[in-house]
């Protein structure tokens, strides 16, 4: 007769080996989850070191309320972060307003009014739009988008704020489409079959009932889709040109933070030098603008949270 | 600008003569297909105003399919078809001029789940007003006190207007529902179980209030509850697959049922 299926549970029970495993996997799991904890904690440091270099060869005054941005120049260097902040938000402004009503538009159609054959081929096609390599959209802006804006205006010159902002805009389409359909497919149908039965219209519905319910995922997804346009950098690198300028003109050449860091790093200069660690006092900016940003996603997706 | 008082606007149109009831819905041979699902088959149901209309029967039989087809709601499900006449104060429901939107106007329903909108208890009562074009505060003012009164839940949500409706109990939110569908001051009032999802006390207070709110408006409900339906209503109509077996008053359904099935179904035999 063979043992009891008791005897044998406990006889392998006793196998040091797997006590051993077991207390083993959580410490391999932390070191794996740690991976990603270290690293950025790594890129924060030395983003502050190199910083703080910076800082004692430029002063932290000059830096902040400078409006001149002349690194390469031979007389005097000057470092005003300023033409480099205004050519991101030019760039960031006009993909807002181009991304924001066609994003909640397209959203608003897909949760409201597509069929289920149209959601499953349109949500698809928005995805890809998401997938283009940001190179690619650059390339679209210099050499198709912007010779369109010249052919109609004709004062727009090569490099400028409009063309890399539009198409910028249109990468953070599919962003806020895709988040506010999330957001607005998740308010629950009795709610919206309460506003039917008092005589609204579809629209009255979706306006007036869904887009107030999803207000915060709304919100949170234009918030995620502006900190991802702050930090584009093939798209304003290929088509915005690379003259920082302080002032409000749109039509002509400009620089954004991540592009003056792009042509650093493309060798303009060499190690060691202020222009060097100039890079990393604006890549610490890029972050705080946009870890700003994620902040407040999270923030207004907590305030304007709708009970249902 | 003053509002018009709806109890007496009612009395004048609807009582010209006593003892005469009027109907506010001819069901003709109604029928209804969900695809291939014949779900009614040949209704003929006349509805009178001022009356408490209850409409039982087992799970399945229709009931819920018949009371959404009044107001037309039961076209969000894909697929449905129709055929035969829903005459409602005269004009077919389904006719291709009558606008759906006229119609929930005039005829409000309540349903099964309390649902209010994600707004504070204010923007509830005002949204029906407000989207059929009125602005003034002053008179929404009025009108969101006097539906909070007429569905009882005025004295306890008069201090916290401004909350979120999501923040009160089950059973308020139902009355809250019943004061958003009086907001526009409807001619029929639909209700689909409106007390399924609520406890025993609630429940009571929404039975109550169904019978004061028979004073003014013409109410159809369904019920899977046959003491409620005996309690409230005037009328019922017993529903079995998709068919009236039995329609008549209350007191005759349930003290003298004329038909074996509804027999059965009361006593409790099935359903």
């Amino acid at each position: 007769m063979r043992t009891s299926v008791q005897e044998m549970i406990a006889q392998s029970k006793g196998k040091k080996n797997k006590k051993f495993m077991e207390k083993m996997i959580p410490v391999i799991l932390f070191l794996i989850a740690s991976v990603s904890v270290l690293t950025t904690i790594g890129i924060v440091v030395t983003l502050v070191i190199e910083t703080i270099t910076f800082f004692t060869r430029v002063s932290v005054a000059d830096f902040l309320f400078g409006t001149t941005w002349l690194p390469f120049s031979n007389k005097q260097e000057l470092f005003g972060i300023w033409p480099l902040i205004i050519g991101t938000l030019k760039v960031t402004l006009i993909a807002v307003i181009v991304a924001v009503p066609i994003g909640i538009a397209s959203a608003i159609y897909l949760s409201e009014y597509a069929s289920e054959t149209v959601r499953r081929i349109v949500k698809p096609v928005l995805e890809v739009l998401a997938g283009v390599p940001t190179i690619v959209y650059g390339f679209f802006a210099l050499t198709f988008v912007t010779p369109l804006l010249q052919s109609v205006f004709p004062e727009i010159k090569i490099f400028n704020a409009i063309s890399p902002g539009i198409v910028v805009g249109i990468m953070i389409i599919p962003m806020i489409a895709s988040l506010s359909e999330d957001a607005m497919s998740s308010v629950p149908k009795q709610i919206r079959e309460g506003a039917l039965a008092m005589g609204s219209t579809k629209f009255e519905v979706a306006w007036k009932i869904t887009v107030p319910a999803a207000l915060s995922g709304i919100i949170a997804s234009i918030v995620l889709a502006v900190s991802r346009a702050i930090g584009e950098t093939m798209i304003v690198s290929l088509a915005g040109g690379s003259t920082p300028k302080f002032n409000g003109d749109f039509t002509d050449s400009i620089q954004t933070m991540t592009a003056y860091i792009v042509q650093v790093s493309k060798g303009d200069a060499g190690y060691g030098t202020t222009i060097y660690y100039s890079i990393y006092a604006v890549g610490f900016t890029l972050f705080i603008f946009t870890m700003l940003m994620n902040i407040l996603a999270g923030y207004v997706s907590k305030r304007f949270r709708e009970e249902y | 600008m003053t509002m018009t008082i709806k109890a007496d606007k009612k009395k004048s149109a609807a009582t010209p003569e006593q003892g005469i009831k009027v109907p506010v819905y001819q069901t003709k041979e109604l029928n209804l297909w969900y695809g291939e699902k014949h779900a009614l088959k040949n209704i003929d149901l006349d509805i009178n105003e001022n009356e408490v209309t209850a409409i039982i029967g087992p799970s399945g039989c229709g009931k819920s399919t018949y009371i959404k087809t009044l107001n037309r709601m039961v076209e969000l499900v894909p697929s449905v078809k129709t055929s035969g006449e829903i005459l409602y104060r005269d004009r077919n429901i389904f006719s291709s001029d009558y606008q759906v939107e006229e119609l929930r106007t005039r005829v409000g329903m309540v349903f099964q789940k309390p649902n209010p909108f994600p707004k504070s208890i204010y923007d509830n009562i005002a949204y029906g007003p407000r989207i059929h074009g009125i602005k003034n505060k002053k008179i929404l003012d009025e009108i969101v006190e006097k539906s909070l009164r007429g569905a009882a839940i005025w004295d306890e949500v008069k201090d916290r207007l401004n909350e979120n409706a999501y923040s009160i109990s089950g059973g308020q939110q139902q009355r809250i529902c019943i004061a958003r569908a009086l907001a526009i001051e409807p001619d029929v009032i639909l209700m689909d179980e409106p007390t399924s999802a609520l406890d025993p006390i609630s429940t009571l207070k929404v039975e109550e209030l169904v019978q004061e709110l028979k004073e003014d408006y013409s109410i159809i409900i369904v019920t899977h509850n046959m003491q409620q339906a005996a309690r409230i209503s005037d009328k019922t109509a017993f529903f079995l697959n998709g068919e009236v077996i039995e329609f008549d008053e209350t007191d005759a359904i349930f003290s003298n049922p004329s038909d074996k099935r509804t027999e059965d179904y009361i006593s409790g035999r099935f359903g």
